[in-house]
């Protein structure tokens, strides 16, 4: 798998990954030594069934958890000696979040909510707001800054948690099955918005989904099998969402 | 700065959404800042009318008295004789440095009458350094003078209680009031000092000129008997000293031999008003310590909420992790929250403290001091108990881990 040496287009560099968590007696290998490298500018998919440690994965790439072995770079950064802050810091900057369930703050405004991720990296007021602004009018919620997420369908929820995490201009974007809990129509805007900011700003999107029509829409499709990439190829036949066909 | 500042308003905004939980949280630290600033007010108001009374008494002052009657071989106590007389205080005057002044005084309990109108009161005779020693003014008219002293002349200065209860309203200076039946002109009325501490009203009285007393009210065995020597010392330094010299003194002039007791007694007041006064702090202190458990009882509620604040947002505290807060940012932020809860209850107790004072005091009529300090201090006090019971739950919130709070539902 690594067959392909690491170039000043590679995001991440993920050599040799293993993670195992212990529950007293008893070991589970969520990860049994993956390789990677993935370029600036994809669009990946990571599909495989659960517990095949695609999340453990996921949260690796993201500086929320540390691996047990092997070594992860982030444009040449590794968090393996790094601190908790320091950490804190990587994610703030260069990784923005999409979850499942949107994890957006209840009781706070949409702006506020974009806003989040620029007040821990002390941005001046008038800029954070007109930063979030343009985020927000980014994935087409412009004019909706001051609803809360209650009065949001899920789609537009979703798209708020796009703008907040795309908002500091990250190096990465991280969506954990950011259509899992979405209906099929609103699922291929949420992909329309993605390809859009994969292909416009050029933004590097890591995706986990366990739908292979999510999965269709990306550049590329890695499947993990019980700890291992079993399968990674570019997708041949990629659906756009804006015209709803294949290329 | 701009971190502060940001910390403050996601705290306020998290108080501000759940407003009912707030207040009640909020509701400890007011009882405890209330229930502080009441009892420093009560204990100081305390303090201070002892201070006040110290001052009226008269400062450095020394009470002779005469000493105790013995009667079948039981003591009757001091004063019951009048074994001092006036040239006793003339010897103390003349013959002891360090001595200011010396007023020799008889008390007794008569019938005052004006017109129709009588009243009960106890009689003084003194000398007109009486007047002054105690710390009494003069609301209208004078004091009587050295002349109708030596002259025994019929005046009298009325106190305030006498006066009101025989006059109403008129200006009595001038009038004839009638000591049991024998008429006095009224020369001067005394400003009120009010009660003492023991609920005594120290306006009920009537100074007249001590010879007046003793020839003209109460009629005695031996001319020149007095019941009390009131001797003021130049400082407080000097009290001591007078003390132990007028004693001397008084046993020579009494022929009293080294094994027989002293037939006289004396008092040093300012000293006895002083451990009142001590009795006054130790019951602040009390009083105080008392109120503080509440504060405590108040934080320990505080840090309560706050735990399980922590609990319940543990999902919105993984999103902010995972966004990029540090430790500190989360930590910042609770215990923002948590001091801002306790800073504002002790804003409010304090207006709650004083207005229950103040009403407390209006009822009781419980003299009531409120300091700048003592306030400054439980506003203060009421901001630590906020960092100090707000430190723990901040701290757990800080190092949560972000998967698992994430994950929690």
């Amino acid at each position: 798998m690594d067959a392909v040496a690491a170039t000043n287009h590679t995001v991440i560099q993920v050599r040799d990954l293993t993670k195992i968590y212990r529950f007293g007696e008893v070991e589970v290998h969520a990860l049994r030594g993956v390789s990677l490298l993935i370029q600036r500018g994809e669009f990946l998919a990571i599909m495989g069934p659960s517990g095949s440690g695609k999340s453990t994965f996921m949260n690796i790439l993201g500086f929320l958890d540390h691996p047990t072995q092997g070594q992860y770079l982030l444009e040449g950064i590794s968090g393996e000696s790094l601190s908790r802050d320091e950490l804190a810091e990587i994610r703030n900057r260069k990784i923005g979040f999409v979850f499942q369930g949107f994890n957006l703050l209840a009781r706070t405004s949409a702006l506020e909510n974009v806003e989040l991720p620029m007040i821990y990296a002390r941005t001046p007021t008038l800029k954070r707001k007109e930063m979030a602004r343009k985020a927000l009018s980014e994935v087409g919620l412009a004019g909706r800054e001051h609803h809360h997420p209650r009065q949001l369908s899920g789609g537009e929820q979703q798209r708020v948690a796009i703008a907040r995490a795309l908002v500091n201009q990250p190096s990465i974007i991280l969506a954990d099955e950011p259509t899992g809990n979405l209906d099929s129509k609103t699922s291929i805007e949420i992909m329309g918005i993605f390809q859009r900011l994969n292909r416009d700003l050029g933004i590097t999107i890591i995706m986990i989904t366990h739908e292979p029509d999510v999965a269709s829409y990306a550049k590329r499709s890695i499947h993990f099998k019980d700890g291992i990439v079993v399968d990674d190829r570019e997708n041949s036949s990629r659906l756009t969402a804006a015209g709803g066909g294949r290329v | 700065m701009t971190r502060l500042l940001a910390s403050f308003r996601i705290a306020l905004r998290a108080l501000v959404v759940n407003k009912m939980r707030s207040a009640l949280t909020m509701l400890g630290i007011i009882i405890g800042v209330g229930a502080v600033v009441a009892m420093i007010a009560v204990g100081s108001g305390a303090k201070q009318r002892i201070d006040e009374q110290i001052a009226s008494m008269g400062s450095n002052l020394l009470m002779v008295e005469s000493g105790s009657a013995t009667s079948g071989g039981s003591h009757m106590g001091a004063g019951t004789t009048a074994t001092l007389t006036v040239g006793d205080a003339k010897a103390i005057e003349t013959e002891i440095p360090g001595v200011k002044n010396v007023s020799p005084m008889i008390r007794g309990v008569a019938q005052v009458v004006y017109g129709n109108q009588n009243w009960s009161t106890g009689i003084m005779g003194t000398s007109p350094e009486m007047i002054e020693i105690r710390g009494w003014t003069l609301s209208s008219g004078r004091p009587f003078t050295e002349q109708e002293l030596d002259g025994a002349v019929k005046v009298c200065v009325l106190g305030k209680t006498v006066a009101d209860n025989l006059f109403g309203g008129i200006d009595p200076v001038g009038q004839i009031v009638r000591i049991q039946k024998i008429p006095f002109t009224v020369v001067g009325v005394l400003t009120p000092k009010g009660q003492t501490t023991w609920g005594q009203d120290q306006d009920d009285i009537v100074f007249v000129p001590l010879t007046t007393a003793q020839r003209q009210l109460f009629g005695q065995a031996f001319p020149g008997m007095v019941r009390n020597i009131a001797v003021q010392a130049w400082g407080p330094d000097e009290v001591k000293q007078v003390e132990t010299q007028m004693i001397e003194l008084l046993r020579q002039r009494h022929r009293i031999q080294p094994n027989q007791d002293d037939d006289f007694s004396v008092r040093d007041l300012t000293e006895m008003m002083s451990s009142r006064e001590a009795s006054a702090n130790v019951m602040s202190l009390l009083l105080g310590s008392i109120a503080s458990i509440s504060l405590i009882v108040g934080g320990i509620g505080i840090m309560n909420i706050m735990l399980v604040s922590v609990t319940e947002r543990t999902r919105e505290i993984g999103i902010r992790i995972a966004v990029g807060a540090k430790s500190q940012d989360i930590l910042l932020q609770f215990l923002i929250e948590s001091l801002i809860l306790s800073l504002m209850g002790g804003i409010m107790g304090i207006g709650i403290g004083m207005i229950g004072t103040i009403v407390l005091s209006s009822f009781t009529q419980w003299p009531i001091l409120f300091s700048t300090t003592a306030i400054f201090l439980a506003f203060l006090f009421s901001g630590s108990v906020g960092v100090f019971f707000g430190f723990y739950p901040a701290r757990k919130a800080s190092l949560l881990n972000p998967i698992e709070a994430l994950r929690y539902e």
